[in-house]
């Protein structure tokens, strides 16, 4: 075992290092110059000439890549073109939105959408499976962002239960924190409560059809206890897998909703780097991002062995 | 949907990107059926001509993703000593949430439908390929290809007879789903300001234009959202049914 | 969680009727407002920062900082004297050194203020509360300059900030304006936080007038909350959560209008001024022939709905090259726009002006809603011209960048591209940063008209007004005969806040002042 999630640890560096690499490539080639952006719509050829020269933007590609590496090494993320502030730091500033988002989202999108895809297995055929169904599908064919505002009309402007937008950080009251996010969760978990209830409804039907489920249900076990205790326990593999999966739909649905919903995230942070070609910020963004998404594969490979005892390594 | 997008010039549309400032955000009317923009440019014209690009994008990449991700699971597939590195670079791209890096990639050029298309291809080929180089490695141990390396079959004979219609029931079905979050992930671009520029109407940039005004002009984001939802939801639909239909492990299920 | 969404409302306006919520136009991406002009940084250093003079709605320079002034020796020597308990934010009190670092910093960087330095033979500072100025030329406007509106406005820095140089970004927000930056609070991209200083001492005497006057500052606290999506912001309003957005869009004006909450106000009576530049550097907008060719085909009510909307109140056509409402703003040779463009005229002088279907490059800021909406109808004006247009659509980032290039158009270059500047900076030849006639080394576009810039000349050392109204006359008609750009109108964008707040100031967002009814 331990042998095992040594080498899964190990095996995230290559990756990282592939990810590293095409993240700096990525931007070098970027068109925008963050110069000029900076200089502004008045300024002289000459301005922003000394502004570059400023931000070490006219060196070669090889010194600013191996400069780059060496300080993501150290764990110096650089400091932001715009601002001026220390990438960390903006990192850090936006990091409890995010998380907040993506809890309360998973919460939300776990218990909503495994009961469903559950029921949907139980009465496979019938029409509530079909209802079920649709909407699941429905989940992926709507843009997130139609989500976002249908909703927010609704129940911000029309029934004004909750607030339209913003972030109330949890320190000043776990009530505001909840009410904040209600909306934008229930926006962002609209695919992933999709994707969630179609792989546990299969999962659910393949265990269903299995010899010893209908052994139980000879038995005399309650319908209901069997789904609950034998049919999810085994399905639990391939619906945790498509939770880890899913983790790369939320991080660029927070994207969308954290715009929509003005909510000062991880996801902002990013549009906002890309749009103004702030490239240590979007650098080091990505790579978190990706980090994250591995670390909560690994997670959930990890996880296996827990929730299927079949499994050993 | 296809009718429509072919058959748009015909529709009783006219010029999509025909500006005509003071009829701007006219509700719909039996002139205009849809109403029209912020710019008075018909919105029934916008969002048929919309049609085209946005299930170019969708066909697209899915056919461009498809053939990427073949070539690639096949090649890493087959020549084992290339599979690590391949396969490394793959899930680097993939750990890369996908609508980050076509945004990361769309800043790097400037918004045209191609680069779209590029950007949401590269995006979404790693995923192809992972699911070609799993049903070429499971069918490597099946006994006949076995059999047939050991005879020496050459490797494109074997590719070409043993590997590639085996392989082509899921990767149909995995291009239906491509298709389909291709388009979304195109309205998703459009959103941002890294779609299609806005001469050319998308059912992403229309969406994107208007929803500013959903609030009191609801209309410009509803009809091309309901058009984009219908086509995703059928594309969708398409891709659950060659599912059911190609494994036959589902039939029964269905 | 019910309990603690009840007690919420009253906590919530407890905490708030002394906090004002703004949305502005664009996230304070800088804070410097010496080493760049965006107009978010300007209301942002007006929080933060005093300035010597200030003008008024009148635009008449009135003393801030100063006490007065005495002029000497027929115009060439210039006295001020700072009014007495002014102190920076830091604690310490403002002194005349600190002050004249600052003008010296910023006279690199804006127009008008290199016009000044270009007669200042000496600055020091006499004493720790005297400014002296030694000209080599009389300077009648020097308060105007010091007190001017437009970006970027001069604004008093402690000397160990003010002597940071001009090209590198001050990041450490020490002012004496009536709010101090909370940095501690700062969320690039989403918040920034102003609190009461309470050390601030206004002016005793006077009305507050733009920004002239006693800055009484009747709020604690000062949130910018920046919220990118227009529909998010128009409903944070409506619902209350915040209290002002500075640009809602045109086409939810009158849904805004008619919540009886809400007020929708234009403050800046000189608008934005819209047009259409020129790269004057590359064929084929070189030749005044081509450019001349264009005018003919510019609408400029076309333009103004597509940007504010049906409404007349919110723009006006028929623009020359000075913001109406100046007193410089004339009409001499306004007949050159075309009451009815006729396509057909356009193509034969384009023709004639030796156009023969060269591939013209026009950038378009796509995500900029006023830009995207003026290129739009310039691009299909221009395809039915029969231009051979490349519309790239680009984000403002790379617009800015494409836009300061000096290279051929396969280069990076740009032919043609559509702006707005405030009209506060168009009001006369002085702040008027497009109306100049440098070449290459002017801003973007880099008209070279000698004429011009002799007539601007002129005008800074014109003795009287009517002399100056008569300058601005010939500037026009000069201005129309080279085309530096193409003036497509002028629109005023209106602001709109809950009509609990009162004493809202004209001009742009002011912070002090308003109060919470």
């Amino acid at each position: 075992m331990v042998a095992y999630i040594a080498r899964r640890v190990l095996a995230i560096i290559p990756v990282m290092a592939v990810v590293a690499m095409f993240v700096f490539l990525l931007l070098y080639l970027s068109p925008g110059d963050p110069a000029v952006v900076i200089a502004g719509d008045q300024a002289t050829p000459e301005d922003v000439e000394k502004i570059r020269q400023g931000l070490g933007l006219d060196r070669p590609f090889f010194v600013r890549f191996a400069e780059w590496i060496w300080q993501i090494v150290h764990f110096d993320l650089g400091t932001s073109i715009f601002t001026g502030q220390p990438v960390s730091t903006l990192i850090a500033q936006r990091i409890e939105p995010t998380l907040s988002l993506m809890v309360i989202t998973l919460l939300f999108a776990v218990i909503t959408s495994i009961p469903l895809g559950i029921l949907a297995a139980w009465k496979a055929g019938a029409w509530l499976d079909r209802i079920i169904m649709t909407f699941a599908v429905f989940g992926f064919s709507v843009p997130v962002f139609v989500v976002g505002y249908v909703l927010a009309y609704v129940f911000a402007l029309e029934l004004d239960w909750l607030p339209v937008q913003g972030y109330s950080p949890i320190a000043q009251g776990i009530g505001h924190w909840l009410e904040g996010l209600l909306l934008p969760a229930a926006t962002l978990g609209c695919v992933y409560i999709a994707l969630i209830a179609r792989t546990t409804r299969t999962a659910v039907l393949e265990v269903l059809r299995q010899d010893y489920i209908r052994t139980a249900r000879a038995k005399g076990v309650g319908q209901i206890a069997t789904l609950f205790l034998h049919a999810l326990k085994n399905a639990a593999v391939p619906v945790v897998t498509v939770i880890g999966i899913g983790v790369a739909l939320l991080i660029g649905g927070a994207v969308v909703t954290e715009s929509v919903f003005a909510i000062p995230g991880l996801g902002r942070l990013t549009v906002d780097a890309i749009l103004r070609r702030d490239y240590p910020v979007i650098q080091s963004l990505v790579l978190l991002f990706s980090l994250v998404y591995v670390l909560v594969n690994l997670a959930v490979d990890l996880l296996y062995t827990v929730v299927d005892p079949r499994i050993r390594y | 949907m296809i009718f429509v997008a072919l058959f748009a010039p015909i529709l009783g549309t006219v010029d999509p990107t025909a500006i005509a400032a003071r009829l701007r955000t006219r509700e719909p009317s039996a002139l205009h059926w849809f109403g029209t923009d912020m710019l008075g440019r018909d919105l029934y014209s916008r969002v048929l001509y919309g049609a085209r690009v946005s299930l170019i994008v969708g066909f697209s990449v899915a056919a461009l993703s498809s053939i990427g991700g073949l070539a690639i699971g096949l090649f890493s597939g087959f020549f084992r000593a290339m599979d690590a590195v391949v396969m490394r670079v793959m899930d680097g791209i993939m750990s890369i949430p996908s609508i980050l890096l076509a945004v990361a990639l769309m800043a790097l050029t400037r918004g045209s439908v191609g680069n779209v298309i590029i950007a949401i291809t590269i995006a979404e080929t790693p995923r192809v390929s992972r699911l070609v180089r799993g049903v070429v490695l499971s069918l490597r141990e099946q006994a006949y290809v076995d059999a047939a390396i050991t005879c020496g079959t050459r490797t494109p004979v074997i590719v070409l007879k043993h590997i590639l219609p085996n392989a082509l029931a899921s990767i149909i079905v995995q291009a239906t789903y491509v298709c389909a979050s291709a388009m979304i992930t195109e309205a998703i671009l459009s959103f941002i300001g890294a779609g299609t520029p806005p001469f050319i109407p998308s059912w992403g940039n229309i969406m994107a234009e208007g929803r500013a005004l959903w609030q009191v002009k609801f209309y410009i984001v509803l009809f091309p959202a309901i058009f984009l939802s219908m086509t995703v939801l059928a594309v969708n639909l398409l891709g659950d049914g060659l599912r059911d239909a190609l494994d036959p492990r589902m039939t029964k299920a269905a | 969680m019910a309990a603690a969404t009840l007690a919420a409302p009253n906590l919530a306006s407890a905490q708030s009727s002394k906090t004002l919520r703004f949305v502005p136009q664009a996230d304070l991406a800088l804070l410097d407002p010496v080493q760049s002009t965006g107009l978010v940084i300007r209301h942002h250093a007006l929080l933060v920062f005093d300035t010597l003079y200030g003008v008024d709605e009148q635009q008449r320079a009135q003393p801030q900082m100063v006490q007065g002034h005495v002029v000497e020796n027929d115009g060439l020597l210039w006295r001020l004297t700072l009014r007495e308990g002014l102190k920076f934010h830091d604690g310490q009190k403002v002194l005349a050194r600190d002050c004249v670092a600052s003008i010296k910093r910023w006279g690199v960087r804006d127009s008008y203020g290199l016009s000044l330095m270009a007669v200042v033979d000496d600055l020091s500072a006499v004493s720790d509360n005297e400014i002296q100025f030694r000209l080599k030329r009389p300077f009648p406007l020097l308060p105007d300059v010091l007190g001017k509106a437009g970006t970027n406005i001069c604004v008093v820095m402690p000397e160990r900030l003010a002597q940071t140089d001009p090209m590198q970004r001050v990041n450490e927000m020490v002012g004496s304006g009536p709010f101090r930056f909370v940095a501690s609070e700062r969320v690039p991209g989403s918040l920034n936080v102003y609190a009461k200083f309470t050390d601030y001492v206004p002016r005793s005497s006077g009305e507050t007038s733009f920004l002239a006057g006693p800055k009484i500052a009747n709020f604690d606290r000062v949130e910018w909350r920046t919220i990118p999506d227009a529909a998010t912001a128009a409903a944070a309003l409506q619902t209350g959560e915040v209290d002002w957005w500075e640009q809602p869009i045109s086409d939810l004006i009158p849904r805004l209008k008619s919540n009886r909450n809400l007020k929708v106000e234009v403050l800046d009576r000189f608008g934005a001024v819209a047009m259409i530049r020129f790269n004057h550097l590359l064929p084929p907008f070189d030749r005044p022939e081509m450019r001349q060719a264009l005018l003919g085909a510019i609408k400029q009510d076309e333009y103004m709905i597509a940007v504010a909307g049906e409404d007349r109140a919110y723009w006006k056509d028929g623009v020359g090259f000075f913001a109406p409402g100046s007193s410089m703003a004339n009409d001499a040779r306004l007949d050159a726009l075309p009451s009815r463009p006729d396509v057909d005229r356009v193509k034969q002088a384009l023709r004639a002006a030796g156009y023969s279907g060269e591939r013209i490059v026009f950038p378009v800021p796509t995500d900029f809603p006023a830009l995207n909406a003026m290129s739009e109808v310039a691009g299909d004006m221009m395809r039915r011209a029969g231009i051979n247009l490349d519309y790239q659509a680009l984000d403002w980032g790379t617009v800015l960048q494409r836009v300061a290039s000096q290279q051929p158009v396969d280069k990076g270059g740009w032919n043609i591209w559509c702006n707005y500047s405030t009209g506060i900076s168009a009001v006369n030849p002085a702040a008027h940063t497009y109306l100049r006639g440098l070449g290459r080394s002017g801003t973007f576009g880099w008209p070279t008209s000698p004429t011009l810039e002799q007539l601007r000349s002129g005008w800074l050392d014109a003795g009287d007004e009517s002399a100056r109204v008569e300058i601005c006359k010939q500037m026009q008609v000069q201005a129309f005969q080279d085309l530096p750009y193409i003036p497509l109108g002028v629109f005023y964008q209106p602001t709109a806040y809950r009509t609990s707040l009162q004493g809202v100031l004209k001009g742009f967002p002011l912070f002090y002042n308003v109060k919470r009814a």
